[in-house]
């Protein structure tokens, strides 16, 4: 869960519709309190989908839907939902979202939906999901909410891109399935072959990039964990 | 407020009528359109034993299925090689629709096993293919395939092998075109006509051009090598009936023909 609790003021006028509260609310997550980097949440999915390009949009375009649906479908319902049973509520809501997600891929892209297989199913335990629900969309407007989730699930979209970029150029030699290594290969002739790192395609290979991102990312932001 | 036992129930209540209504009539409409998806999946590996995966790839949904329709015709026979018509309640049984997981866990005997065969383009008589499912356990899940054999029912035309959950780059490397090519043209009988199989070895970069009966391993991945052998042996042995029977056919037809 969120380690993060956000309370904001909703000011009396009518606010700008992206007013630079709202703007904050997209791009704070994108490097600032980034859900994988810096709160370090939805790992397991991170690690799991990214050995290659395309399943990883997938992923990251399903969980984006989950989490901005789910973002205003409690917030409109907060004022409703009783506080004894509301983590119950959630999870009815974000699985039943998760579910309508697995099936449309099943009916769309089949061959997805197998590769995917039980990680679009698990979106429902990612914590990023249920964490902005209960730090964010419980207390404010749908329309922040749809901000917050857009926020936080671009955060993690571009991560696990980012990780699945380099697994799958280093450890498959291509991206998004083109050849790269083989056609840099061709480019100097017969005798030339680059190696692809078996290390990449497994889990091993995701830390290490994801280490990596993280590395880089602290030493440009001064970000320090206390 | 809001704190009531009535209130969470009904609350409760009514979010389970509607979230279900949802699911239901989603899966309603969907569904479909996913029986589609999942009978052109099958028949995409099903000819994925003897096209070209790449000139698969390149083929539109439609013309998968024309193509299968105009190419392929099936059977089911049971473990003496006899063709099974219904299923015990009565239904007839399609080849496409039997279910060579479900039909794993029951014994031998009982289980239906379908054959698929590529012939010439609308004549059946003229074949060019037999395939056959196969079915096993990888290391961590099932793994399942599809073995082509040419007409001397002995060479392997090509195969195909899917997995469920084998470990990336090592056991699920058996569904990469390079592994499966080096089953091509390897034969499941020797010379005496005993069932031999052919088998994945040990260790990865050894010349098995010579040998009918071996092909090259993968490094790193010796259990999933050897559930597939495992798998085509045990296939092959129940397949065995048919293919002799099959065998025994077209001796006669050359005699009737001289």
């Amino acid at each position: 869960m969120s380690t993060e609790t956000t309370a904001i003021e909703v000011k009396k006028p009518a606010e700008a519709l992206l007013s630079k509260r709202r703007k904050g609310l997209v791009t704070d997550p994108l490097v600032d309190s980034n859900p994988v980097t810096i709160q370090v949440l939805g790992i397991c999915s991170a690690l799991a989908v990214t050995t290659q390009m395309q399943p990883t949009l997938i992923m990251a375009i399903s969980v984006t839907f989950v989490v901005v649906m789910s973002n205003i479908v409690i917030s409109l319902m907060r004022n409703t939902i009783p506080t004894r049973v509301r983590i119950i509520v959630q999870l009815a809501v974000v699985a039943t979202l998760v579910t309508l997600v697995s099936e449309l891929l099943k009916a769309f892209a089949y061959d997805m939906y197998k590769e995917l297989s039980v990680f679009v199913g698990l979106i429902i335990t990612n914590c990023i999901v249920m964490g902005r629900l209960e730090a964010f969309a419980l207390g404010n407007k749908p329309y922040d909410s749809m901000l917050d989730g857009l926020g936080s699930s671009l955060g993690y979209s571009w991560i696990i891109l980012a990780v699945a970029f380099f697994r799958e150029l280093f450890g498959s030699g291509s991206i998004f399935g083109i050849k790269i290594f083989d056609a840099i290969a061709g480019l100097f002739g017969e005798d030339f072959s680059l190696a692809t790192n078996g290390l990449m395609v497994t889990p091993v290979g995701a830390f290490i990039i994801l280490g990596l991102i993280i590395w880089v990312q602290r030493t440009k932001t001064g970000y320090v964990e206390h | 407020m809001q704190q009531s036992n009535t209130y969470i129930i009904t609350f409760s209540a009514i979010l389970t009528i509607i979230l279900g209504l949802l699911l239901s009539g989603s899966s309603q409409i969907l569904g479909p359109l996913q029986r589609k998806a999942e009978e052109l999946d099958t028949k995409k590996q099903i000819l994925g034993a003897v096209v070209d995966g790449d000139q698969l790839g390149k083929m539109k949904p439609e013309e998968v299925l024309s193509f299968y329709e105009s190419r392929i015709s099936s059977k089911v026979v049971d473990i003496e090689g006899k063709v099974i018509e219904t299923a015990p309640d009565g239904s007839p049984v399609v080849a496409e629709k039997v279910n060579v997981g479900k039909n794993y866990k029951m014994a031998p005997e009982n289980r239906m096993y379908p054959i698929f065969i590529y012939h010439a383009e609308g004549n059946p008589e003229s074949v060019e293919s037999y395939i056959l499912p196969v079915y096993g356990a990888g290391l961590w899940d099932e793994i399942w395939g599809y073995v082509a054999l040419q007409t001397d029912l002995s060479t392997i035309e090509g195969v195909t092998f899917a997995h469920k959950a084998e470990t990336p780059g090592l056991g699920a490397r058996i569904t990469s075109s390079d592994v499966q090519e080096r089953y091509q043209g390897k034969k499941i009988f020797d010379e005496s006509g005993k069932i031999q199989s052919v088998y994945m070895q040990k260790g990865e970069g050894k010349d098995y051009e010579s040998d009918l009966h071996k092909v090259d391993g993968m490094s790193g991945a010796t259990i999933t090598a050897n559930g597939v052998n495992k798998m085509l042996k045990n296939y092959l042995e129940y397949y065995s009936a048919f293919l002799s029977s099959q065998k025994a056919g077209q001796q006669t037809e050359v005699v009737a023909v001289n």
